[in-house]
């Protein structure tokens, strides 16, 4: 038997730090607010047992100061724990604007990713030191969920759905990923690894790793290949919109609503293109439902983005990213 | 149940056990108290075999590659201890046993508002635990208890639909009790026995039959529109039919969390009436204690989207969640509190319900903090869906509840058989169990802050030596849980005769013989005091 015994996880970030500080400090407050629970209730009985000489006199039935007390000054206590915790996972749903996407896709029971330049890995990531790292995900099946402990942080990865997480991993090393939720029969064996490379090393790595040209430009073979660019391209005769300069700007819809044309509104599009239709034009475009898989949808979508606005583009707030 | 004719004490040969013998006498009762019996037997049943499930796990988990159970024999292991547990033994545990057989006795009525719906409701469960039964023999299902779509609907190969069905069967048998409690308690109540006066076991169980009563048809739509997905492809969570997964978590959650306080509630019931018992005083803070209950009925149902965190909700709902969660947890607090205060000057007692009661306050106050950790957001993101939250909720449902429902049957024994047992076992079991809980579930905290997600059967090696401490626990805790089995049964033959009121305590259950006649009270009673009035007026008018 292994007799190492941890206690405390290795943290690899400043957001992991933050974390443990917050768990620590939280728990400290805790044992505060509990351990004169724990010391009367012991002392109580020992001094009031049956037959015990101790004064019982005056017995209080009540006391509503004491009650407010109880009840208000922990509850405040916790408030400032509480919006310290909720910043914290604000920021977790705010990648920064330059940071360096990656896409996953999780299935039944591994993890494939693909780097900008079109490197594909599974179950074994690398990722630069220091940089801000967001990743893009989704599941080709059920719902998985990824996981990395030295990292503190996890996210559900969605059949259907883009959902994201981004970090900045400052401790090169390597870490465990794990699949959180429940997968169906190989749930436990969905791991892999993160190695944190210090940015030179990374930049060697992708060099080393095969790539069939990065995503935006394998994107743009399917673009033609699946007969995309027969409509959307400006010299088609077929009406289509054009998607350049489309990628992250507000688009008014047939029913005059105005969405804005994200991850998600380009991958709906392709799947089921009369659900949002751009405003001005009939609903004409087949489905690609069962034709393109989740990996070639990632990779149209780096298309349609690469064809701008340029980038840096603000993100987001998340309430529009659905 | 039936006890050797020459043994019988003389208040045992007027009262409802000796009202017939014939297993038609049992099945076909319209009693409260025997339709508790009957309860406390079937749950007894779900009891063990969810236990021997738990069994496997923690054996299994004793080495973190070489198995005995295979991955897919492991995941139906762990989703049969959950859904008999959740809803097999911990739903129906307090109420449909000691809430059946005390809420009449304590606000001196002769039975529930409508007895054969009573009894209807033991069949609906019995039907349901057969169902079950038959999920089991069959094969088992591969979900985990929480039915996670797209997984349970489009994936599993298990027998979903069946255990859905009893699940839904079952659902009723917990509506009809919550109804016939709150009928109960508006229409019987004794002469004189006003809402001010209610002991807090009674409203605890007003509280959660309201929850019962509101959240459970919830689960049933939810698992019926499961069943149209698997069984006839109606898209409704799966997104690859148009559906949203995300829609059946916010349904499942609707009714679950709230489950949590259905599962809780009466544990804090019985465990005021023991602190009170205990320190022979009355409750401290009787209107904060009783109104806590209603305020978490009611904020109970505001807080399920504290399930949700990482799973794609809206950043702004989770905040608001996690705000709500907290302050869910200010009643909580306040019962703590309040328990512990009324320790003070008191007469303190520490038979074996007491300890239970101890063990019940030190344990859920480690599961409600815990609880508190996981409601802070950014803590949420790392510990969520690993042992951390497994120790968390089986501090509150193992720690808070079953230790709340062995006190009741430590305390309440005497009052339902007439017999007393050994206090020395007692306190030996109280002791494990104590013991034994913590060794097993302590370590799964730091296994979780460490990365150990649940449900899963192949862990990293590093983590090893916190498994084997846990199972070492279990052993424990599997022998704390055995011994009553052997010294409450000895005692229905063997023990001494326990008359009204073995503990010197207040309730209205205590001035009536013990074991309780057919009608509950030879007279009918008319209440002059309130709730945990001490010193107590010696009884013996009234019976």
């Amino acid at each position: 038997m292994n007799t190492y015994l941890p206690l405390w996880p290795v943290a690899a970030s400043a957001h992991a730090v933050r974390v443990d500080w917050l768990i620590a400090a939280f728990t400290a407050l805790m044992v505060l607010l509990t351990a004169p629970v724990f010391i009367l209730i012991v002392a109580f009985s020992i001094k009031y047992r049956r037959g015990s000489p101790a004064d019982r006199t005056a017995r209080p039935a009540g006391n509503v100061v004491l009650e407010t007390s109880w009840a208000v000054i922990p509850f405040l206590l916790t408030l400032a724990f509480f919006a310290y915790a909720a910043l914290l996972y604000l920021d977790l749903g705010r990648p920064p604007a330059d940071s360096m996407v990656i896409d996953v896709v999780a299935k039944q029971w591994m993890w494939k990713f693909e780097h900008p330049g079109g490197q594909r890995e599974i179950n074994d990531l690398h990722v630069p030191a220091g940089q801000d790292v967001r990743l893009t995900m989704t599941s080709q099946d059920v719902i998985h969920s990824f996981f990395v402990p030295a990292l503190r942080i996890k996210q559900d990865v969605l059949p259907g759905r883009y959902t994201s997480l981004w970090f900045n991993a400052d401790r090169p090393g390597v870490y465990d990923l794990r699949c959180s939720q429940f997968c169906g029969m190989d749930h436990s064996r969905m791991v892999g690894r993160i190695t944190v490379l210090p940015p030179g090393e990374y930049a060697a790595w992708l060099g080393r790793a095969g790539t069939a040209g990065d995503l935006a430009s394998q994107g743009k073979a399917l673009f033609d290949n699946l007969g995309c660019s027969g409509c959307h391209e400006a010299q088609s005769t077929v009406r289509a919109p054009s998607l350049v300069g489309l990628f992250g700007r507000p688009t008014p819809l047939s029913d005059k609503r105005v969405v804005v044309a994200d991850d998600q509104y380009i991958r709906d599009s392709i799947l089921d293109p009369n659900r949002d239709v751009a405003a001005g034009y009939q609903p004409q475009m087949p489905t690609y439902a069962g034709q393109v898989s989740e990996d070639e949808l990632l990779k149209l979508v780096a298309y349609v983005k690469s064809l701008g606005p340029l980038q840096a583009e603000a993100p987001l707030p998340p309430e529009a990213r659905r | 149940m039936t006890v050797a004719a020459p043994l019988l004490t003389p208040e045992e040969r007027v009262s409802y056990l000796a009202a017939g013998a014939t297993l038609r006498s049992w099945l076909a009762t319209t009693d409260h108290k025997r339709i508790a019996i009957l309860y406390l037997i079937s749950i007894t049943i779900f009891f063990f075999i969810g236990g021997t499930a738990a069994a496997l796990i923690r054996l299994d988990l004793l080495q973190p590659t070489r198995h005995f159970l295979t991955n897919e024999g492991y995941n139906r292991t762990f989703t049969l201890h959950g859904v008999v547990m959740v809803w097999f033994f911990l739903i129906p545990s307090i109420p449909a046993t000691f809430g059946n057989f005390l809420i009449p006795l304590m606000i001196g009525a002769k039975d529930l508002a409508f007895p054969r719906l009573n009894l209807l409701s033991w069949y609906i469960y019995v039907l349901g635990g057969a169902v079950t039964v038959y999920v089991l023999i069959a094969g088992g299902v591969d979900t985990g208890w929480t039915f996670y779509t797209p997984l349970s609907t489009m994936f599993a190969n298990g027998h979903v639909v069946a255990a859905a069905i009893a699940i839904i069967i079952v659902g009723f048998s917990s509506i009809l009790t919550g109804l016939n409690f709150i009928v109960t308690v508006h229409k019987l109540r004794a002469p004189g026995m006003t809402w001010g006066r209610l002991p807090i076991f009674v409203w605890s169980h007003y509280a959660t039959s309201l929850i019962l009563v509101l959240a459970t048809p919830v689960l049933a739509v939810t698992l019926v529109l499961l069943l149209a997905e698997r069984v006839f492809h109606v898209g409704i969570f799966d997104p690859s039919l148009g559906g949203d997964p995300l829609l059946y978590q916010h349904m499942f959650w609707f009714y679950s969390h709230p489950a949590v306080y259905i599962m809780l509630l009466p544990g804090m019931g019985v465990v005021s009436e023991l602190v009170s018992a205990s320190a022979h005083k009355r409750l401290f803070g009787y209107w904060f204690v009783a109104s806590a209950s209603l305020a978490i009925a009611a904020v109970g149902f505001l807080v399920w989207g504290h399930h949700m965190f990482v799973a794609g909700q809206s950043l702004y709902a989770s905040v608001i969640f996690s705000f709500l969660s907290i302050v869910v947890a200010v009643p909580s607090a306040i019962k703590v509190y309040n328990w512990t205060a009324t320790l003070y000057k008191g007469d303190i007692t520490l038979d074996a319900p007491f300890l239970f009661a101890m063990s019940f306050i030190g344990l859920f106050t480690i599961g409600g903090l815990t609880g508190l950790m996981l409601a802070m957001l950014a803590v949420d993101v790392h510990v969520h869906d690993t042992y951390f939250v497994i120790a968390h909720f089986h501090y509150i449902m193992v720690g808070g509840t079953v230790s709340a429902f062995f006190g009741a049957l430590h305390f309440w024994w005497p009052k339902i058989t007439g017999r007393l047992y050994s206090q020395f076992w007692g306190r030996i079991s109280a002791m494990l169990i104590f013991v034994g809980f913590n060794l097993t579930f302590f370590p799964q905290f730091i296994l979780g802050y460490l990365g150990m997600p649940r449900r899963y059967h192949i862990y990293p090696p590093e983590l090893q030596v916190w498994h084997v401490l846990s199972s070492a626990g279990a052993s424990i805790l599997a022998v704390g849980y055995g011994l009553p089995f052997a010294y409450l049964l000895y005692s229905l033959r063997n023990g001494r005769a326990a008359g009204r009121n073995p503990w010197g305590v207040a309730g209205l259950e205590w001035t009536t013989p013990s074991p309780p006649p057919r009608e509950n009270f030879l007279k009918p009673p008319v209440v002059t005091r309130e709730a945990y009035a001490y010193p107590i007026e010696e009884s013996g008018h009234d019976g």
